[in-house]
């Protein structure tokens, strides 16, 4: 789960995923493409391919080798984690432990 | 000094003279014997005496592996530009070109991104006027 936090933890990753979420897959370049012209986003595109890596060894990016192209997929079970963790409360309960 | 021509390495020469003509709609320029390959450029059909593109072969050995870099990660090596990327995307996709990158629109500026059939990719781009 330390690996989903850090690859959470930068904004720039988030916006990869945001893409994604946007339009999947895409290649790298897409990628850098629209960081670049959509989010002012000046990563080199060896950056964009780093952040790749640690959302992919995070569990939140696939890639896939279609033919001669390399393809970006997002993956967002791993965020199922997060909810199963800290399960959303019943706003009309009251909070535990704070009864008199 | 100018730009006369510029260069693509493909796979085979014939095959991309028919797409650069046939199918991306550019013009023969010229066309004759230089040792076991030829000499082809094609320009566009609306700006004859405009810059001409050379289909040179990728014999030598640096030149696959090169391509098939690029390629993989959706790099364009060449970028044209057309009126309407949207319409151009249309009308080749209609024509069983593959493309990697749908059009992208980032401000006035869109393009896409296509598979040339000989081993590059081209990019398509317009700047909004």
């Amino acid at each position: 789960m330390t690996d989903l936090f850090k690859a959470l933890a930068d904004e720039t990753r988030r916006v990869i995923l945001d893409e994604l979420a946007e339009h999947d897959p895409q290649t790298l370049f897409e990628l850098c493409t629209r960081l670049i012209g959509k989010h002012g986003i000046q990563s080199s595109r060896q950056a964009v391919s780093q952040h790749l890596d640690v959302l992919e060894a995070a569990g939140l990016v696939r890639s896939e080798r279609r033919g001669r192209y390399k393809f970006h997929h997002l993956d967002v079970t791993p965020l199922q984690q997060i909810a199963r963790r800290w399960p959303p409360r019943d706003p009309a309960a009251p909070p535990k432990g704070d009864t008199p | 000094m100018r730009i006369t021509t510029t260069s693509v390495f493909v796979d085979d020469q014939q095959k991309a003279l028919d797409f650069y003509t046939g199918t991306l709609g550019f013009q023969l320029a010229s066309d004759f014997p230089a040792g076991e390959h030829r000499w082809i450029t094609v320009v566009a059909p609306d700006a004859p005496d405009g810059t001409q593109l050379v289909l040179e072969p990728s014999d030598h050995p640096a030149v696959p592996p090169f391509k098939d870099a690029l390629v993989a990660d959706g790099i364009p090596f060449a970028s044209f530009g057309v009126d309407d990327v949207n319409a151009e995307y249309e009308r080749l996709r209609a024509l069983g070109v593959t493309f990697v990158q749908e059009p992208v629109s980032s401000g006035p500026f869109t393009a896409a991104v296509l598979d040339d059939t000989c081993g590059n990719l081209i990019q398509i781009a317009s700047m909004a006027s």
